[in-house]
């Protein structure tokens, strides 16, 4: 089939102000091929998708369109309508971005013809079931058209929204991690669509991290990194650990730390089960020590992490603390325990945006901050002086609004608050998510200066951020730990093979 | 900061005290104690019921019912002590319990039931107006009455009750200062300290800004939550006694304005000295600037029909301040 690009971007380049996000990436689709794109958190993955889609304006580069004569014309989407009337269509991760819920199927197959500058005034219920039987006919959906969205399943709702994208015949399909919430008899019905719009010539961008995924579907890959594309893989048989390996990164740093070992067992976790079919494992965390927890997006590492902290229950297995039962019903029961959380995405489940600095890094622990219920403010003052101290946090005051730092000062404000209490068990997932490499030097730094006296576990994707900071790191794959490795002459070579879900058995 | 940073925080307050400017000039005795004290008196219920409000805003969320609560405390206060012919001392503890349980119903519909804020204290608005005339088969409440049961309520508003409406305190001047503006006065600074200097009202602010970041951080967001509909509740009942001894019965067609008021001073006050958010000093001066406004203009003989019409307007450039110049409006 098909080896001509019917669509090219060349070079293409964006900042948010003076971070650069794509460093000029260059990539071709082809006509009845999929290409899936790898890369780890903040590689730039979802910022060409959103430049593609003509939801954010390029900062360099072209972007071409191959056109009836298969000669390529430049494509330069304002708004995502344009990029979908060129024939660029993307379904976007959000499953709920792509329907409406309280609409029914047929009436969402044809919304953009119903909401169309040349729609007529007035519907026709029956013309619309018509035409939204053409459209579920054309992509082999069986399903009710009259059947509500909000009553469909994730992966129903998924058809949909593909079917709805589809019903542009377009000539370039994007799916933005269209499995993260399916199960796999749903990403199978999935698969099978997508096989036939293959068929049908359709050049479609899968953006998955799922290995299981991308050994079912990919015709190339394309691995990316830091902004740029890091690996381009379409020999067959594919390469797909190099893909990993590629969208990992695998440099090793030269200012590699001194890996500590531990004497004393601050946490202990036996037969711990976070999924419904996942194999048990054990954990245990030292006084002193920084433990990484590495894997692809979707391993659970978060619900491990949520696990501990005690907003998740796990569905089988024990923990101790220092010996005694742990078992924390509520963030508040764990907080009292000494065991804080750094949770993943700052903006929607740590900052508090109505208040200072001050006031975030107070949050928690306001109860220690005041005396009969009042705050005693000189208290809270020195608490965050301290801390911005501390962590070199960059601002005017600790009056100054979160909305007036940088992402890495963000989180450091995040790590600040966390740290300003003695902590027993510091967990962080992605705490270098969204932060500069200065900050994210600052962050690890400061987590290993101030290791004893309590146990340290961080959440990472980047393998990276793991080799940097730990002393010891833990590979999970499927719900589960596979892998241990004392961060000291680490074989790369099998944590990698554990990463992508495929262990060696050779002994090492 | 720039001039447009001070247009913001200082906006509101200079147009309160130009207003005060122009009606000492323009209206007759305008500046006298009296008319001052009228002020405080006339916002003084819808004042207390705007603090009550302010609390839900504060934990992100909205009270529709108050006013209906206000009115049930009136009428629950009447049957107490007409029908049932109890002293002032019951009638209030009656009046405060009705409150706290329709916050705590509020605060359940919406927390466990998961039940929207607006549609569930609307529901309870509905409710609360149909429950308050069912005991007395529609009729307003006052001595000598018939009951549906063909009886005659004899009992009647105890004088201590009555006082709480109509004493007045001396302040340089006999007489000068009712009780309601006492309460009033009494009450704001409470929740002003309350959500300002406790850790409660800090957790309070944090439920609304980040509600998932307030649970991360150990509160039980659930609580606050209830608590907030308890406080609306209870200071909702509180305005409701004040109302009954003012008017001395239970009258079925008084306080339909309550409501508007109350949440037209809390969302003022998100303007005052530009907050963008909830607060019970800028509540208190909402409250305030809606008494000086209405005052200064039934001085100069605008006719009553005119007031809601400038309420509204007071209330969309307040808002305007607040969500549109300061660009961090939230809700």
């Amino acid at each position: 089939m098909g080896n001509h690009a019917v669509f090219r971007v060349d070079g293409l380049r964006k900042s948010f102000g003076h971070i650069e996000v794509l460093g000029g990436v260059s990539l071709e689709l082809h006509a009845g091929e999929v290409t899936v794109l790898m890369g780890a958190n903040g590689a730039g993955k979802s910022t060409l998708v959103k430049i593609i889609s003509g939801v954010y304006e390029r900062g360099g580069g072209t972007m071409g369109l191959a056109g009836p004569d298969f000669a390529h014309k430049a494509f330069a989407p304002n708004t995502p309508a344009e990029a979908i009337r060129a024939g660029v269509v993307t379904v976007h991760q959000n499953i709920n971005d792509g329907v409406v819920a309280d609409l029914d199927v047929a009436t969402n197959l044809t919304l953009d013809r119903l909401s169309g500058s040349s729609a007529p005034f007035l519907f026709n219920p029956g013309r619309v079931r018509r035409e939204a039987k053409a459209v579920a006919d054309r992509m082999g959906l069986v399903i009710d058209l009259r059947a509500r969205i909000s009553d469909l399943s994730l992966a129903d709702r998924q058809m949909v929204a593909i079917a709805r994208a589809m019903a542009h015949q377009p000539k370039v399909l994007i799916l933005d991690e269209p499995t993260s919430s399916l199960s796999s008899t749903e990403a199978d019905r999935l698969f099978a669509l997508l096989d036939r719009l293959r068929e049908q010539g359709v050049a479609i961008l899968y953006i998955s991290h799922r290995v299981s995924d991308i050994r079912r579907l990919a015709d190339r890959i394309v691995s990316m990194r830091d902004g740029i594309i890091s690996g381009v893989f379409d020999q067959k048989p594919l390469d797909y650990e190099g893909a990993v390996n590629a969208m990992l990164g695998r440099k090793i740093h030269l200012d590699r730390i001194v890996a500590r070992n531990s004497a004393k067992a601050v946490l202990t976790a036996d037969g711990l089960r976070i999924a419904e079919g996942a194999r048990p494992f054990s954990l245990t965390l030292g006084d002193g020590e920084v433990v990484a927890v590495t894997g692809l997006v979707g391993v659970g590492k978060t619900a491990l992490a949520e696990m501990l902290f005690g907003v998740r229950k796990p569905l089988a297995g024990t923990m101790t603390m220092n010996g005694r039962p742990y078992a924390p019903g509520s963030a508040g029961e764990a907080i009292a325990a000494g065991v804080f959380l750094v949770a993943k995405d700052r903006a929607t489940s740590g900052i508090v945006g109505d208040f200072n600095i001050e006031r975030n890094v107070s949050l928690p622990f306001l109860k220690r901050t005041s005396r009969l219920g009042v705050l005693r403010r000189r208290i809270e003052r020195a608490t965050a002086r301290r801390q911005i101290q501390e962590l070199g946090i960059v601002c005017r005051s600790e009056k100054d609004e979160m909305s007036a730092l940088s992402g890495g000062n963000q989180q450091k404000v995040m790590v600040a608050r966390w740290m300003s209490q003695a902590a027993r068990l510091f967990i962080l997932d992605e705490p270098f998510q969204g932060v500069d490499i200065s900050a994210r030097r600052d962050i690890a730094a400061k987590l290993r200066a101030s290791a004893s006296g309590r146990a340290t576990l961080l959440f990472v994707t980047e393998l990276d951020e793991a080799l940097e900071t730990a002393d010891r790191i833990l590979v999970m794959s499927e719900q589960t730990i596979v892998g241990e490795h004392r961060n000291a002459d680490i074989d790369l070579e099998r944590l990698l093979a554990e990463v992508a879900g495929r262990p060696l058995h050779s002994a090492a | 900061m720039t001039l447009r940073d001070h247009a913001i925080r200082y906006g509101f307050i200079l147009l309160l005290f130009g207003l005060i400017a122009y009606f000492a000039t323009a209206a007759d005795g305008f500046v006298s104690p009296q008319s001052a004290v009228f002020i405080f008196q006339s916002v003084a219920i819808t004042g207390v019921l705007a603090l009550g409000v302010t609390a839900t805003l504060v934990v992100g969320g909205f009270d529709l019912s108050i006013g209906s609560v206000a009115t049930s405390a009136m009428m629950a206060a009447a049957y107490v002590m007409v029908v049932l012919e109890q002293n002032a001392v019951v009638a209030v503890i009656a009046c405060l319990l009705i409150g706290a349980v329709v916050g705590l119903i509020n605060g359940w519909l919406i927390v466990y039931m998961r039940v929207p804020d607006l549609l569930a204290t609307l529901g309870m608005m509905f409710l609360l107006v149909g429950l308050q005339r069912i005991p007395t088969e529609g009729r307003s409440i006052a001595t000598g009455m018939t009951m549906p049961d063909g009886s005659v309520a004899n009992g009647k508003f105890s004088d201590a009750f009555l006082a709480l409406g109509r004493h007045r305190f001396d302040f340089f001047i006999p007489n000068l200062i009712p009780v309601s503006v006492v309460v009033l006065l009494v009450l704001a600074a409470l929740i002003w300290f309350f959500l300002e200097y406790t850790r409660f009202g800090r957790m309070m602010y944090a439920v609304g800004s980040n509600e998932r970041a307030a649970e991360l951080a150990g509160a039980p967001v659930k609580a606050y939550k209830i608590w907030a509909y308890i406080i609306s509740g209870v200071f909702a009942s509180i305005g409701g006694i004040l109302l009954a001894a003012r008017l001395g019965r239970g009258d079925i067609a008084s306080g339909n304005n309550l409501l508007l008021d109350a949440v037209a001073a809390a969302l003022i006050g998100y303007a005052v000295l530009g907050a963008a958010k909830p607060n019970a000093f800028g509540t208190a001066v909402g409250a305030l600037f809606v008494g000086i406004l209405l005052q200064g203009l039934t001085m100069m003989n605008a006719p009553y029909y005119t007031q809601d019409f400038v309420k509204g307007v007071v209330l969309v450039v307040a808002l305007v301040f607040t969500f549109a110049l300061s660009g961090r409006g939230r809700r």
